[in-house]
Protein backbone atom coordinates (compact mmCIF):
# COMPACT_ATOMS: atom_id res chain seq x y z
CA UNK A 1 0.00 0.00 0.00
CA UNK A 2 1.16 3.53 -0.69
CA UNK A 3 2.27 5.62 2.25
CA UNK A 4 -0.38 8.22 1.39
CA UNK A 5 -3.15 5.85 2.44
CA UNK A 6 -1.71 5.50 5.93
CA UNK A 7 -1.39 9.26 6.22
CA UNK A 8 -5.02 9.69 5.17
CA UNK A 9 -6.19 7.22 7.84
CA UNK A 10 -4.05 9.00 10.42
CA UNK A 11 -5.55 12.36 9.43
CA UNK A 12 -9.12 11.06 9.76
CA UNK A 13 -8.43 9.56 13.19
CA UNK A 14 -6.83 12.82 14.35
CA UNK A 15 -9.86 14.83 13.22
CA UNK A 16 -12.23 12.44 15.02
CA UNK A 17 -10.17 12.78 18.20
CA UNK A 18 -10.16 16.58 17.91
CA UNK A 19 -13.96 16.57 17.49
CA UNK A 20 -14.28 14.47 20.64
CA UNK A 21 -12.02 16.75 22.70
CA UNK A 22 -14.06 19.77 21.62
CA UNK A 23 -17.56 18.40 22.17
CA UNK A 24 -17.29 16.01 25.11
CA UNK A 25 -17.89 17.13 28.67
CA UNK A 26 -16.91 14.03 30.60
CA UNK A 27 -13.22 14.39 31.51
CA UNK A 28 -12.68 10.64 31.08
CA UNK A 29 -13.94 10.72 27.49
CA UNK A 30 -11.80 13.78 26.79
CA UNK A 31 -8.77 11.75 27.89
CA UNK A 32 -9.85 8.90 25.60
CA UNK A 33 -10.09 11.31 22.67
CA UNK A 34 -6.61 12.64 23.49
CA UNK A 35 -5.40 9.06 23.17
CA UNK A 36 -6.98 8.94 19.72
CA UNK A 37 -5.08 12.05 18.64
CA UNK A 38 -1.77 10.73 19.99
CA UNK A 39 -2.30 7.43 18.22
CA UNK A 40 -3.07 9.18 14.95
CA UNK A 41 0.22 11.05 15.28
CA UNK A 42 1.96 7.75 16.02
CA UNK A 43 0.57 6.21 12.84
CA UNK A 44 1.82 9.16 10.80
CA UNK A 45 5.27 8.88 12.42
CA UNK A 46 5.52 5.17 11.67
CA UNK A 47 4.32 5.74 8.09
CA UNK A 48 7.02 8.38 7.55
CA UNK A 49 9.57 6.07 9.15
CA UNK A 50 8.63 3.41 6.60
CA UNK A 51 8.72 5.98 3.83
CA UNK A 52 12.36 6.88 4.50
CA UNK A 53 13.37 3.38 5.49
CA UNK A 54 14.75 4.84 8.71
CA UNK A 55 14.04 3.72 12.27
CA UNK A 56 14.06 7.20 13.81
CA UNK A 57 10.32 7.68 13.37
CA UNK A 58 9.62 4.51 15.30
CA UNK A 59 11.77 5.72 18.21
CA UNK A 60 9.75 8.95 18.14
CA UNK A 61 6.55 6.90 18.27
CA UNK A 62 7.83 4.94 21.27
CA UNK A 63 8.63 8.17 23.11
CA UNK A 64 5.13 9.43 22.27
CA UNK A 65 3.73 6.25 23.81
CA UNK A 66 5.74 6.89 26.99
CA UNK A 67 4.44 10.46 27.19
CA UNK A 68 0.90 9.20 26.59
CA UNK A 69 1.23 6.70 29.41
CA UNK A 70 2.43 9.50 31.75
CA UNK A 71 -0.43 11.73 30.66
CA UNK A 72 -2.92 8.94 31.34
CA UNK A 73 -1.60 8.22 34.84
CA UNK A 74 -1.62 11.88 35.86
CA UNK A 75 -4.98 12.56 34.17
CA UNK A 76 -6.67 9.57 35.76
CA UNK A 77 -5.11 10.49 39.11
CA UNK A 78 -6.65 13.93 38.79
CA UNK A 79 -10.05 12.43 37.91
CA UNK A 80 -9.90 10.11 40.92
CA UNK A 81 -8.93 13.06 43.16
CA UNK A 82 -11.82 15.14 41.76
CA UNK A 83 -14.22 12.26 42.33
CA UNK A 84 -12.98 11.82 45.92
CA UNK A 85 -13.89 15.41 46.69
CA UNK A 86 -17.47 14.71 45.69
CA UNK A 87 -17.36 16.77 42.52
CA UNK A 88 -18.79 15.71 39.17
CA UNK A 89 -16.17 14.82 36.57
CA UNK A 90 -17.54 17.33 34.09
CA UNK A 91 -15.28 19.73 32.22
CA UNK A 92 -17.98 22.41 32.16
CA UNK A 93 -18.77 22.22 35.87
CA UNK A 94 -15.15 22.44 37.00
CA UNK A 95 -14.69 26.10 36.24
CA UNK A 96 -13.37 27.56 39.48
CA UNK A 97 -10.18 28.65 37.77
CA UNK A 98 -12.17 30.58 35.14
CA UNK A 99 -10.22 28.84 32.41
CA UNK B 1 -3.33 -9.58 0.45
CA UNK B 2 -1.77 -6.42 1.88
CA UNK B 3 -4.52 -4.09 0.60
CA UNK B 4 -7.19 -6.34 2.10
CA UNK B 5 -5.54 -6.34 5.53
CA UNK B 6 -4.93 -2.60 5.25
CA UNK B 7 -8.56 -1.79 4.49
CA UNK B 8 -9.94 -4.10 7.17
CA UNK B 9 -7.55 -2.67 9.78
CA UNK B 10 -8.07 0.95 8.81
CA UNK B 11 -11.86 0.62 8.71
CA UNK B 12 -11.65 -1.03 12.14
CA UNK B 13 -9.43 1.76 13.46
CA UNK B 14 -11.73 4.51 12.16
CA UNK B 15 -14.83 2.68 13.43
CA UNK B 16 -13.21 2.34 16.84
CA UNK B 17 -12.40 6.04 16.87
CA UNK B 18 -15.98 6.93 15.93
CA UNK B 19 -17.20 4.57 18.65
CA UNK B 20 -15.17 6.43 21.29
CA UNK B 21 -16.96 9.70 20.60
CA UNK B 22 -20.36 8.25 19.63
CA UNK B 23 -20.99 5.89 22.55
CA UNK B 24 -22.54 7.56 25.58
CA UNK B 25 -21.29 5.08 28.16
CA UNK B 26 -17.57 5.69 28.85
CA UNK B 27 -17.09 1.99 29.51
CA UNK B 28 -18.10 1.10 25.97
CA UNK B 29 -15.92 3.97 24.80
CA UNK B 30 -12.91 2.33 26.46
CA UNK B 31 -13.74 -1.02 24.85
CA UNK B 32 -14.05 0.71 21.48
CA UNK B 33 -10.64 2.29 22.01
CA UNK B 34 -9.17 -1.16 22.68
CA UNK B 35 -10.47 -2.32 19.31
CA UNK B 36 -9.06 0.81 17.71
CA UNK B 37 -5.64 0.16 19.24
CA UNK B 38 -5.59 -3.45 18.06
CA UNK B 39 -6.42 -2.38 14.49
CA UNK B 40 -3.70 0.25 14.71
CA UNK B 41 -1.23 -2.46 15.77
CA UNK B 42 -2.16 -4.36 12.59
CA UNK B 43 -1.40 -1.21 10.57
CA UNK B 44 1.97 -0.95 12.35
CA UNK B 45 2.71 -4.53 11.33
CA UNK B 46 1.96 -3.67 7.71
CA UNK B 47 4.46 -0.80 8.03
CA UNK B 48 7.18 -3.22 9.26
CA UNK B 49 7.13 -1.82 12.80
CA UNK B 50 6.97 -5.17 14.57
CA UNK B 51 8.34 -4.07 17.91
CA UNK B 52 6.04 -1.06 17.99
CA UNK B 53 3.02 -3.23 17.17
CA UNK B 54 3.87 -5.58 20.04
CA UNK B 55 4.41 -2.65 22.41
CA UNK B 56 1.12 -1.14 21.27
CA UNK B 57 -0.80 -4.33 22.10
CA UNK B 58 0.96 -5.07 25.39
CA UNK B 59 1.45 -1.57 26.84
CA UNK B 60 -1.50 0.29 25.39
CA UNK B 61 -4.29 -2.20 24.77
CA UNK B 62 -3.13 -4.19 27.78
CA UNK B 63 -1.82 -1.88 30.49
CA UNK B 64 -3.17 1.60 29.89
CA UNK B 65 -6.66 0.40 29.03
CA UNK B 66 -6.87 -1.67 32.22
CA UNK B 67 -6.13 1.57 34.09
CA UNK B 68 -8.98 3.25 32.22
CA UNK B 69 -11.39 0.40 32.95
CA UNK B 70 -10.57 0.60 36.67
CA UNK B 71 -11.13 4.35 36.81
CA UNK B 72 -14.38 4.11 34.82
CA UNK B 73 -15.56 1.43 37.23
CA UNK B 74 -14.55 3.62 40.21
CA UNK B 75 -15.90 6.95 39.03
CA UNK B 76 -18.98 5.33 37.57
CA UNK B 77 -19.63 5.02 33.88
CA UNK B 78 -22.75 7.14 33.96
CA UNK B 79 -23.93 8.59 30.71
CA UNK B 80 -22.77 12.15 30.44
CA UNK B 81 -25.22 14.96 30.71
CA UNK B 82 -25.51 16.55 27.32
CA UNK B 83 -25.93 20.23 27.90
CA UNK B 84 -27.41 22.55 25.33
CA UNK B 85 -25.66 25.43 27.06
CA UNK B 86 -22.93 25.52 24.44
CA UNK B 87 -25.07 25.51 21.35
CA UNK B 88 -22.60 27.59 19.43
CA UNK B 89 -19.88 25.01 20.16
CA UNK B 90 -22.02 22.26 18.65
CA UNK B 91 -22.36 24.25 15.43
CA UNK B 92 -18.77 25.42 15.36
CA UNK B 93 -17.17 22.03 16.04
CA UNK B 94 -18.08 20.30 12.73
CA UNK B 95 -16.86 23.37 10.85
CA UNK B 96 -13.59 23.45 12.77
CA UNK B 97 -13.04 19.70 12.42
CA UNK B 98 -13.81 19.84 8.70
CA UNK B 99 -11.29 22.62 8.20
CA UNK B 100 -8.75 20.72 10.31
CA UNK B 101 -9.27 17.55 8.25
CA UNK B 102 -8.88 19.45 4.99
CA UNK B 103 -5.78 21.25 6.20
CA UNK B 104 -4.11 18.08 7.45
CA UNK B 105 -4.93 16.27 4.19
CA UNK B 106 -3.35 19.11 2.24
CA UNK B 107 -0.38 19.23 4.58
CA UNK B 108 0.38 15.51 4.35
CA UNK B 109 -0.89 14.30 0.97
CA UNK B 110 -0.25 17.56 -0.85
CA UNK B 111 3.22 18.05 0.58
CA UNK B 112 4.84 17.18 -2.75
CA UNK B 113 6.98 14.43 -1.24
CA UNK B 114 7.55 12.01 -4.11
CA UNK B 115 7.83 9.02 -1.80
CA UNK B 116 4.21 9.40 -0.58
CA UNK B 117 2.97 7.71 -3.73
CA UNK B 118 5.30 4.75 -3.26
CA UNK B 119 5.42 1.83 -0.89
CA UNK B 120 8.41 3.35 0.89
CA UNK B 121 12.14 2.97 0.62
CA UNK B 122 13.85 -0.38 0.28
CA UNK B 123 14.42 -1.82 3.73
CA UNK B 124 16.32 -4.70 5.22
CA UNK B 125 14.59 -7.59 6.91
CA UNK B 126 15.74 -6.31 10.31
CA UNK B 127 13.85 -3.01 9.92
CA UNK B 128 11.68 -2.35 12.97
CA UNK B 129 12.84 -5.48 14.78
CA UNK B 130 13.46 -5.32 18.54
CA UNK B 131 17.21 -5.61 17.92
CA UNK B 132 17.33 -2.55 15.71
CA UNK B 133 15.02 -0.49 17.93
CA UNK B 134 17.05 -1.43 20.98
CA UNK B 135 20.29 -0.51 19.30
CA UNK B 136 18.92 2.87 18.25
CA UNK B 137 17.54 3.53 21.75
CA UNK B 138 20.84 2.73 23.45
CA UNK B 139 23.14 4.52 21.02
CA UNK B 140 21.73 7.40 19.06
CA UNK B 141 18.69 8.11 21.22
CA UNK B 142 20.16 7.36 24.64
CA UNK B 143 19.30 10.79 26.04
CA UNK B 144 15.58 10.69 25.08
CA UNK B 145 15.47 7.16 26.47
CA UNK B 146 16.80 8.29 29.86
CA UNK B 147 14.54 11.34 29.90
CA UNK B 148 11.57 9.07 29.18
CA UNK B 149 12.44 6.88 32.16
CA UNK B 150 12.69 9.96 34.39
CA UNK B 151 9.33 11.18 33.04
CA UNK B 152 7.69 7.84 33.86
CA UNK B 153 9.08 7.99 37.41
CA UNK B 154 7.80 11.54 37.93
CA UNK B 155 4.38 10.62 36.52
CA UNK B 156 4.11 7.57 38.76
CA UNK B 157 4.99 9.60 41.88
CA UNK B 158 2.61 12.37 40.79
CA UNK B 159 -0.27 9.98 40.24
CA UNK B 160 0.26 8.40 43.68
CA UNK B 161 0.36 11.86 45.24
CA UNK B 162 -2.79 12.97 43.45
CA UNK B 163 -4.93 9.92 44.11
CA UNK B 164 -3.66 9.36 47.67
CA UNK B 165 -6.25 9.41 50.41
CA UNK B 166 -5.60 12.49 52.52
CA UNK B 167 -4.91 11.83 56.18
CA UNK B 168 -7.69 14.18 57.25
CA UNK B 169 -10.28 12.47 55.08
CA UNK B 170 -13.27 11.32 57.12
CA UNK B 171 -16.68 9.75 56.62
CA UNK B 172 -19.14 11.63 58.79
CA UNK B 173 -17.25 12.32 62.02
CA UNK B 174 -15.32 9.10 62.42
CA UNK B 175 -12.02 8.74 60.61
CA UNK B 176 -12.36 6.61 57.52
CA UNK B 177 -9.97 4.00 58.85
CA UNK B 178 -12.07 3.30 61.91
CA UNK B 179 -15.25 3.33 59.81
CA UNK B 180 -13.76 0.77 57.49
CA UNK B 181 -12.75 -1.44 60.40
CA UNK B 182 -16.17 -1.39 62.01
CA UNK B 183 -17.83 -2.81 58.91
CA UNK B 184 -17.89 -6.59 58.98
CA UNK B 185 -17.42 -8.41 55.69
CA UNK B 186 -20.65 -9.13 53.80
CA UNK B 187 -22.37 -12.39 54.48
CA UNK B 188 -21.55 -15.30 52.25
CA UNK B 189 -18.29 -13.77 51.10
CA UNK B 190 -16.37 -16.94 51.79
CA UNK B 191 -14.29 -16.00 54.81
CA UNK B 192 -12.61 -18.62 56.93
CA UNK B 193 -14.78 -17.68 59.88
CA UNK B 194 -17.86 -18.55 57.85
CA UNK B 195 -16.40 -21.88 56.91
CA UNK B 196 -15.72 -22.58 60.57
CA UNK B 197 -19.40 -21.94 61.28
CA UNK B 198 -19.24 -19.25 63.96
CA UNK B 199 -20.83 -16.62 61.75
CA UNK B 200 -24.30 -16.51 60.18
CA UNK B 201 -24.27 -17.68 56.58
CA UNK B 202 -26.83 -16.26 54.11
CA UNK B 203 -28.87 -14.76 56.89
CA UNK B 204 -29.16 -17.86 59.06
CA UNK B 205 -27.01 -19.95 61.36
CA UNK B 206 -25.15 -22.87 59.91
CA UNK B 207 -26.72 -25.13 62.46
CA UNK B 208 -30.25 -24.21 61.33
CA UNK B 209 -30.34 -26.69 58.50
Amino acid sequence: MNIGWYLAVSTIIFAIGAAGVLTKRNALVILLCLELMLNAANLALVAFSRMWGNGDGQIFAIIVMVVAACEVTVGLGLIVAIHRRGLVVDADELSELRG
Amino acid sequence: MTPLIFFIASIGAIAGAVGVIALRNPFYGVLSLVGHLLCLAALFLLLHAEFLAAAQVIVYAGGVMVLYVFVVAYVGGSGESLGASHGWLRILTPVFVGVLLLELMVATLGSGLKAIGTEGADIQASFGSPAEIGELLLTRFLFPFEVASLLLLVAAIGAVGLARRRSGFTVGDAPLDAAARSVSPPKGSGTMAEAAGDRPVFGGKVGDQ
